[in-house]
């Protein structure tokens, strides 16, 4: 299992990127997509969509099962992945550079409660026992 | 504790995901079920399916016996070898189990029967055996392997030294024996291949023969999707006790010519539903268990899924009899109703999409 330390994560499996110009980039987590088996289609959210956190906005379909993608945090949707909607697979290829959205978070500092890369690691490792 | 075939030990090596199939501890992939899918249809992949039981018949009177047990017809297999697909049914007319039946010689039958089923079957037949020279034996001492794509033939005689010989010129839908080994030209894919049945202890060495050979190890994954491409069904999901093989396709397979009494015949009454193939024509992925509706009423996705050859979603349901092909449908995905196609199945032979849509 394939757990990156700079990034932050939530309990739902999606990792979270902080990026210089203050959004944040979201995916789904390795384990999330090791769980679901080979992609077969991904729906994003639309631009400019506002995301209160936990909200399910998303949805990544395997040919296995349909699952949800959630806001980590709340604000605003800047930018999609469209590459993901002809190319499915590069989620199951490299799950942490097959970024789904940007967002621009409404308070920064919600960032800082998500859970960091050894909180997930342990998560992680309860689901599996 | 789940059940093992022999085979486990190299499954888990080989890095497979492996899920609880029925109580049986089953390889789902090897790293893709879509790469192993496409596999199969334009080379040659190959399946443990140990945990289907071989079943050995034999007696005087086993024919008559078969006759009267099966809804196909077992008189039908004239030629040594020759393989039967048939439904057994209960007196209601309810599908017990889906099975192949060989004819292997004078008062000599082999049947392969599904693993979540055996022990209900072999109860089953041991009652409608009850007082009759019927020997029924489960073949446990045996492994099978399921070796299937347009060169899975081919790289079966490179990795067994003397199977050319004896399988070059079977037709399919045939077996033979070389040995102890039965080779069948049968599957559950649609494409050519072999279902292999050998003692457990020469499987592990056969396995790592065809590895060798270049036939990639598939899941249950890959099966699923193979099949229901297809149009193959699925005993629990597209037909059970609760279903006629009349209302699931399988009619062909009920052998109806004469007034042979079999077990359910009288159950088999003017169907209602019946079994009808879906492409989905929106962007998602249909389930089992989805609604579908229709203009005649309200139907049930019984297997769909994904087919990574069509590249979109296909399924099999069961809906009112009235629904045609061409017929526009609504299917419940999550929270949306999105639009299928009703169409013939197969929905792919030999490589080959048989669907436009």
């Amino acid at each position: 299992m394939n757990i990156l330390a700079e990034l932050k994560y939530t309990e739902s499996h999606e990792w979270v990127k902080r990026n210089a110009d203050g959004t944040v980039t979201v995916g789904i987590t390795d384990h999330a997509q090791d769980l679901l088996g080979d992609m077969v289609f991904v729906e994003n959210p639309a631009p400019g969509r506002q995301l209160a956190a936990g909200e399910a906005c998303g949805v990544v379909e395997s040919v296995k099962a349909a699952s949800d993608v959630y806001a980590p945090l709340a604000g605003e949707v800047v930018a999609i992945n469209i590459e993901l909607e002809t190319a499915p697979e590069a989620i199951n290829q490299d799950a942490f550079a097959a970024w789904m959205f940007t967002m621009k978070p409404t308070n920064s500092a919600d960032l800082d409660a998500l859970l960091d890369a050894e909180a997930y690691r342990k998560l992680v490792e309860s689901e599996q026992h | 504790m789940l059940k093992q075939t022999i085979l486990n030990s190299l499954h888990r090596a080989a890095g497979a995901k492996m899920v609880d199939f029925g109580g049986w501890d089953m390889p789902l992939h090897y790293g893709s079920q879509i790469e192993e899918h496409h596999h199969v249809r334009h080379d040659a992949g190959m399946f443990d399916v140990s945990h289907m039981r071989v079943v050995d018949l034999s007696g005087d009177g086993v024919q008559d016996w078969l006759r009267h047990l099966l809804a196909n017809d077992v008189a039908r297999l004239n030629v040594t070898g020759r393989a039967l697909y048939s439904c057994m049914l209960n007196p209601q007319g309810g599908v017990i189990d889906d099975l192949i039946v060989y004819w292997v010689g004078e008062g000599r039958y082999r049947m392969v029967v599904n693993a979540g089923t055996t022990d209900k079957d072999l109860a089953w037949m041991r009652e409608q055996a009850n007082g009759r020279a019927i020997e029924i034996c489960p073949r446990e001492d045996l492994a099978m392997i399921a070796i299937q794509g347009p060169l899975a033939r081919e790289k079966v005689w490179s990795a067994l030294p003397g199977a050319r010989a004896v399988s070059e010129t079977l037709k399919p839908f045939h077996a033979t024996w070389m040995g102890e080994w039965f080779i069948a030209r049968t599957g559950y894919t649609g494409e050519d291949g072999f279902e292999i049945m050998l003692p457990t202890d020469k499987a592990g060495g056969f396995w790592q023969a065809l590895v060798a050979a270049g036939v990639a190890p598939c899941g249950l994954g890959a099966r699923d999707t193979l099949r229901l491409e297809a149009g193959m069904n699925l005993y629990g999901q597209d037909m059970d006790e609760t279903t006629t093989p009349l209302e699931t396709g399988l009619g062909w397979t009920v052998w109806l010519r004469d007034d042979r009494s079999f077990i359910g015949r009288a159950g088999l009454t003017e169907p209602t539903r019946k079994q009808v193939g879906l492409v989905l024509l929106d962007k998602g992925v249909m389930r089992s268990h989805s609604a579908v509706q229709t203009t005649q009423g309200v139907g049930e996705v019984t297997s769909g899924s994904f087919s990574p050859t069509l590249n979109r979603s296909i399924g099999l349901a069961r809906v009112p009899a009235a629904v045609t092909v061409g017929d526009v449908v609504q299917i419940a995905v999550r929270d949306k109703l999105l639009n299928a196609k009703v169409v013939d199945y197969p929905f792919v032979r030999n490589g080959q999409p048989l669907v436009n849509v």
